[in-house]
């Protein structure tokens, strides 16, 4: 706790009025609506609406299309998480290894994290276009009829792609430093008892990354909810049928394109839910490193 | 970091070379897609439709970018592409400069001063850290709608500025500065001012430069809140307008403008990724856990 501090009254509250302003307005204002229209039946031209209590969360948990689309933002998440996190280990422990161009490699590894989600989708789909992209004709070649702009499943495939592409980058800088971090002594022991460099990586290095690991799966997790709107609405709009449509994209199209009004605020409701108890998740956990020091 | 060769940790030179082979291999993948559409920016559209493409630059690079900057795209209702750049900076740099300005005042009255409700406004900060704007884009709109900040830079960039990351980041920061260093500036006299200018400002300089970096990228990046706030194409940002050129299904989208625009939407944040590199890994890595 700080002893000294500045004895102003007023000032500190003028210095904190812009971020508040700006909190209360665009996150507690919108968060209440949120809530209170999820509770509100609205008809089609907005022009009145009733109070219809818990209605909206039944209609929607028990929709088919909702759970659909829960199902594909689980497989979603999962595989891109689980894909951009064993690759950048993978890379990040080859990493450690090398002597000289460490700095170059990381240099030409980070370029994805300042690509727009959207543009890596572009990019993905460009690529391997059915019609003209040039990854997509050795596939044709191999006998796969690659189709992603009509098949479930290469659609799934390559958004999981994209989104796994960018989001290499950042878990790599996070492993490298969390290898970096993990103490000499131990590693150097292992190998004089004649520990293989497998068996030392899975019994010593992996277990004390894992403060690294928790703290990127949180993150990962999030960004595949979320910061992959851009990649599926340029990519597939959630198509074909409804195969890629995720939970944020289900907001946004029954928000804004089919105007359910209610039942995307309900919605929004549920991720807000799942948001929270993400965060609480991390910051327990984030409490326990401290402690640890 | 790399062993001491005596080391017994230290990898033979064999070992050495395998793990080159693995990071040239993820560096190829890693950097093809960008290159790729580098390469697809040089050649004409009928290159570009008649795979595969050649994987060294081709003859138009010159007259693929100058039409894609004189012409205009007509695709996107003739915005110019200087217009979509200069949007896509304006964004890009409100929110970045934005953040830092409010989230520094905020953290600065949180940690330097004692004051009624002090801990409930932390919370009120901190709580909304992990509240992404795609949870609630639908009531958020409305209040855009309300406030008639549409198709305005000010819609496009104060609900992105109201965020708490940054907030945390100067907070624990500022906790770090030993009592003692404020003690001496109130002694010689120092008020919140002068302390700020000639003490704490200097000491934030790489947190501020990694903060830039982050949400200067974030900033350009932005997608969904772009695509819901701006209906004229005049105020695009450069991401939102090449989505609209696209048409995958249309006999007539202009390949070789998409491309251009591909890489000058992908090319700016590269470059201050990569040049500022030093801070941003820094930054990236110590103030996000």
């Amino acid at each position: 706790m700080r002893r000294t501090v500045f004895p102003h009254r007023l000032l500190p509250w003028l210095l904190l009025a812009p971020q508040l302003a700006i909190t209360l307005i665009f996150f507690y204002w919108p968060a209440a609506q949120a809530f209170r229209q999820s509770m509100l039946k609205e008809d089609p031209f907005g022009l009145s609406s009733t109070f219809v209590g818990l209605a909206n969360f039944r209609k929607v948990l028990s929709d088919p299309n909702y759970l659909n689309s829960v199902q594909v933002t689980a497989v979603f998440s999962a595989s891109v998480a689980f894909l951009a996190m064993s690759i950048a280990l993978f890379l990040a422990v080859q990493a450690e290894k090398i002597i000289r161009g460490k700095g170059f490699y990381r240099t030409l590894m980070i370029w994805p994290y300042a690509v727009a989600p959207a543009i890596a989708g572009m990019l993905w789909l460009f690529m391997f276009n059915p019609s003209f992209g040039t990854l997509a004709r050795p596939l044709r070649v191999m006998g796969i009829n690659w189709n992603p702009l009509l098949n479930a499943d290469h659609a799934m495939i390559l958004i999981i792609a994209a989104a796994t592409w960018k989001q290499i980058s950042y878990n790599f800088l996070f492993f490298v430093a969390g290898l970096q971090a993990i103490p000499r002594s131990l590693l150097e022991a292992a190998a004089i008892d004649g520990a293989s460099r497998r068996h030392s990586f899975w019994t010593i290095t992996f277990p004390l990354l894992a403060p690294t690991t928790f703290f990127l799966l949180v993150v990962n997790t999030v960004y595949a909810l979320f910061d992959t709107f851009g990649i599926i609405h340029a990519v597939t709009g959630g198509g074909p049928g409804k195969a890629t449509e995720t939970l944020v994209y289900k907001v946004y199209n029954d928000g804004f394109v089919n105007l359910i009004m209610g039942e995307s605020a309900a919605q929004s409701v549920i991720l807000m839910v799942i948001v929270i108890a993400l965060t609480a998740f991390q910051f327990r956990f984030i409490e326990r490193r401290v402690h640890y020091g | 970091m790399a062993e001491a060769p005596d080391s017994p940790i230290a990898a033979r030179a064999s070992e050495r070379l395998i793990a080159h082979f693995w990071m040239v291999l993820g560096v190829i993948v890693v950097a093809f897609p960008v290159y790729y559409v580098f390469i697809a920016s040089t050649h004409t559209t009928q290159t570009i439709l008649r795979p595969p493409l050649p994987l060294i630059p081709g003859p138009e690079a010159a007259a693929n970018y100058r039409d894609a900057f004189s012409g205009g795209v007509s695709r996107i209702g003739g915005v110019s592409l200087w217009r979509l750049l200069a949007n896509t900076t304006i964004v890009a740099l409100g929110i970045a400069l934005g953040k830092i300005a409010i989230s520094m005042a905020s953290a600065y009255a949180i940690v330097f001063f004692r004051f009624p409700l002090r801990m409930v406004c932390f919370w009120l900060i901190f709580i909304t850290l992990m509240l992404p704007v795609e949870v609630r884009i639908q009531p958020t709109y409305k209040v855009m709608v309300d406030l008639g900040l549409i198709d305005t830079y000010p819609g496009l960039i104060l609900p992105l500025i109201a965020s708490a990351t940054a907030t945390l980041l100067f907070r624990q920061f500022f906790m770090t500065i030993p009592d003692e260093l404020l003690e001496a500036a109130r002694v010689d006299g120092a008020g919140p001012w002068r302390f700020f200018r000639d003490i704490l400002w200097p000491l934030s300089l790489t947190n501020v430069a990694a903060i830039f970096v982050i949400q200067f990228i974030y900033g350009w990046t932005q997608y969904l809140w772009p695509l819901l706030v701006t209906n004229s194409n005049e105020m695009n940002t450069i991401v939102i307008a090449l989505k609209k050129m696209i048409s995958f299904a249309d006999a007539d989208t202009p390949w070789n403008l998409v491309m251009v625009t591909s890489v000058l939407a992908i090319l700016p944040p590269i470059l201050v990724v990569v040049l500022m590199q030093r801070w941003f890994v820094k930054g990236l890595v110590e103030t996000e856990k």
